[in-house]
């Protein structure tokens, strides 16, 4: 029961106690300024307690000497070479602030300046500070009481109002250095809230007007620590603003090469809704509208799948596989085009290590090399397909002696739909490296283009395929 | 054949349904995944045709897996608009026997769902020779002969040859081709079968009156003894 009242006031507490400051600047700028207190106070308490306890032990060492020096005189003496020595004392002491008694067995003063034995004290071995009465003025004094032999007793003290001056004035000294320190730290924290607000709203004001849409906006960058974050900041809209341009190229293609066999399509199925006479002819102009939505259909999953591709989420279908059998294949399958028509394949594989891939994403990334290489070598050339080792990486090479590309062409071939001029008779869709390329990606591989030479003779495009093998010796454990 | 067709979209399902029934198949339908799910356990049928995503909670792998979860060996094909690959290896893990996206020419669906309906009935004995007509073909010995004349085959021309021997008075379409003999599962851009068929029928059909391996427009190949 009882247990259960104090977890609720626990958790009570927890909800209500919550720092309720969510501004981080005005918390930075708090935390700041506590620490600065904190500290300079601990700093001046410090400085106090050092300075009076140094007083203090000053005195106590004074008194105790005297004490010493005073007990010899008795010793030598008695009575009256002490009485004669407090007497000297007191007559040197100019500042006036020596206290000094001394008294017979009965009580009765021999001499010093105390008007009489104080009642408080009692005990001989400790020191009293007390407030006396001195020449009609009130004032404190640090006494200790010392006995001698035959009954006597004696008193040493000192006036300590001087030194109580002091510790008020130091006091006062100190309290008004830490409420400055206060101000100060107040200050600072004003002033450190302030950068950080400045630093973060910058920030902020360019991330708000690139939300807006206005990709162009980029962080001003200072030369302060900020700036890591204003760069990276940076980089990312540079990214960002590369992707949207990718986006915007991409869907202006496919608004244009989806468009035109839709919108021939359409075209062909209204002509023959209205023009045809004969049965015949519409069955025609439908087979035909047909075929072009196929093609639509056609570009549309080339694009689904190259999409899904540079994703790099299809590695599931990844396995250890040796690439000769599968170009063996796959020669095997288009030999009988490639003749068909009037080319030569030509296959050679030389020796090669094992790669990790997706076996059919391989195959088909050959095959468009293929389908392109018969679409434009010209009758009674040779294709070349081979696979051999470059350096450390796996080459699948097909060379065509085709027309070749121009060099501004190649380095455009992979990208979405772009077609070649040259190219714009043939069928296709320009997507065909751009899927080569993404499979090329998946694996960590390249695709790497090269027109032959004109002058040599040797005209072409050879089209490289280079993938990293796995290492030969790979033993676990 | 009994074809059970599940497909939520009606201009698809009454697309589909005509076709088959056309072909000369009896032909039951249902609209969504409970309905489809009752006809599929009550009732015997060769084919089933699955749409992938179905309305009412039940989509058509559920069937799937409650079909074969009955031990229910019955050839599904499922149909669908995600052309992943991933998908697609999801639905023939869960037990698909055939796998189309959508959209699709319904003769590629036709020869599928024919292929399907022949496969699923049980065979007697392990065949070592088919004969269609004049042709016959030895799987033991791998040799093939045409009224008594041998014909020499590569052996792709021969797997090629056993395929369409197997599915013999079927239409069998470029795809199946690539799929079921060559196991390519991707679009080549060339006619690439089309060269090996032609070649095929240079040995096959070229030295003798009658052809057999017949282009059938829009669709395939048909191989028949007539």
């Amino acid at each position: 029961m009882f247990r259960r009242k104090v977890r609720r006031l626990g958790r009570f507490l927890k909800r209500r106690l919550r720092w309720p400051i969510r501004s981080a600047g005005l918390n930075f700028a708090l935390a700041y300024g506590l620490v600065f207190v904190i500290s300079a106070g601990a700093f001046l308490s410090f400085i106090w307690w050092n300075t009076t306890g140094q007083l203090d032990s000053q005195v106590e060492i004074a008194v105790q000497v005297d004490a010493v020096d005073l007990s010899h005189r008795w010793a030598q003496g008695g009575p009256s070479a002490l009485s004669l020595a407090i007497q000297d004392r007191l007559d040197q002491n100019v500042d006036d602030d020596e206290l000094y008694l001394l008294v017979g067995p009965d009580g009765r003063k021999f001499a010093g300046n105390l008007p009489g034995w104080p009642v408080v004290i009692t005990r001989l071995d400790t020191f009293y500070e007390l407030a006396i009465k001195r020449d009609g003025f009130r004032t404190n004094a640090k006494m200790h009481a010392y006995p001698l032999t035959q009954g006597f007793r004696m008193i040493v003290g000192r006036d300590v109002r001087g030194r109580q001056l002091v510790r008020h004035v130091l006091t006062d000294t100190l309290i008004w250095a830490w409420i400055m320190v206060t101000l100060l730290a107040a200050g600072g924290a004003l002033a450190i809230r302030r950068i950080f607000r400045q630093v973060v709203h910058s920030i902020a004001r360019t991330t708000a007007a690139v939300a807006q849409g206005d990709l162009s906006q980029r962080i001003p960058l200072t030369g302060n620590e900020t700036d890591l974050v204003g760069q990276t900041v940076n980089t990312m809209l540079e990214r960002i603003n590369r992707l949207m341009d990718g986006v915007k190229q991409v869907s202006n293609a496919i608004a244009h090469d989806l468009r035109t066999p839709i919108a021939r399509a359409r075209a062909r199925l209204e002509d023959a809704n209205r023009t045809a006479t004969s049965a015949e002819e519409l069955h025609a102009a439908i087979d035909r509208a047909v075929m072009d939505l196929d093609r639509v259909t056609s570009i549309f999953e080339a694009l689904l799948r190259i999409a899904q591709l540079e994703a790099g989420a299809r590695r599931a279908a990844f396995t250890v596989l040796d690439i000769r059998p599968l170009l063996e294949g796959l020669s095997e399958l288009y030999e009988a085009s490639v003749e068909d028509a009037g080319l030569r394949l030509d296959f050679r594989a030389g020796a090669v290590q094992p790669v990790n891939g997706d076996p059919h994403l391989l195959q088909q990334a050959v095959a468009n090399l293929l389908d392109n290489a018969i679409k434009f070598a010209p009758p009674g050339t040779t294709i070349t397909l081979s696979v051999d080792m470059q350096g450390e990486r796996l080459a699948i090479t097909v060379a065509d002696q085709g027309p070749g590309m121009s060099e501004d062409d190649l380095g455009r071939a992979s990208e979405r739909f772009f077609r070649a001029e040259t190219a714009r008779n043939t069928p296709g869709a320009g997507l065909g490296l751009s899927l080569v390329q993404a499979v090329m990606s998946l694996h960590g591989g390249a695709l790497e283009l090269k027109a032959g030479e004109v002058q040599t003779g040797q005209p072409g495009l050879t089209a490289t395929l280079l993938l990293p093998v796995v290492p030969a010796v790979s033993k676990k454990g | 054949m009994r074809i059970l067709l599940v497909e939520d979209d009606p201009t698809v399902r009454a697309f589909v349904l005509k076709g088959l029934r056309e072909a000369g198949h009896v032909v039951d339908e249902a609209d969504n995944g409970k309905d489809g799910l009752f006809l599929a356990v009550s009732e015997n049928y060769d084919v089933v045709i699955l749409d992938r995503m179905l309305p009412g909670g039940i989509d058509g792998l559920r069937i799937l897996e409650t079909l074969r979860g009955q031990k229910n060996a019955t050839p599904v094909l499922l149909l669908s608009a995600l052309a992943d690959v991933d998908e697609r290896v999801a639905g023939l893990k869960a037990g698909g026997d055939d796998y189309m996206t959508k959209p699709f020419a319904f003769s590629e669906l036709l020869a599928r769902v024919e292929a399907l309906g022949r496969r699923g009935r049980p065979e007697s004995a392990p065949q070592t020779r088919l004969v269609v007509g004049d042709l016959e073909m030895d799987l033991l010995s791998r040799t093939v002969k045409r009224g008594g004349e041998k014909i020499d085959l590569q052996p792709r021309e021969f797997r090629l040859l056993e395929f369409l021997i197997r599915h013999a008075g079927q239409v069998v379409t470029r795809t199946m081709l690539l799929e079921r003999v060559w196991d390519y599962h991707f679009d080549p851009q060339t006619n690439v079968i089309d060269v090996h068929v032609s070649r095929l029928r240079q040995k096959v059909d070229k030295p003798f009156d009658k052809p057999m391996i017949h282009t059938i427009r829009n669709a395939g190949y048909i191989l028949r003894a007539d």
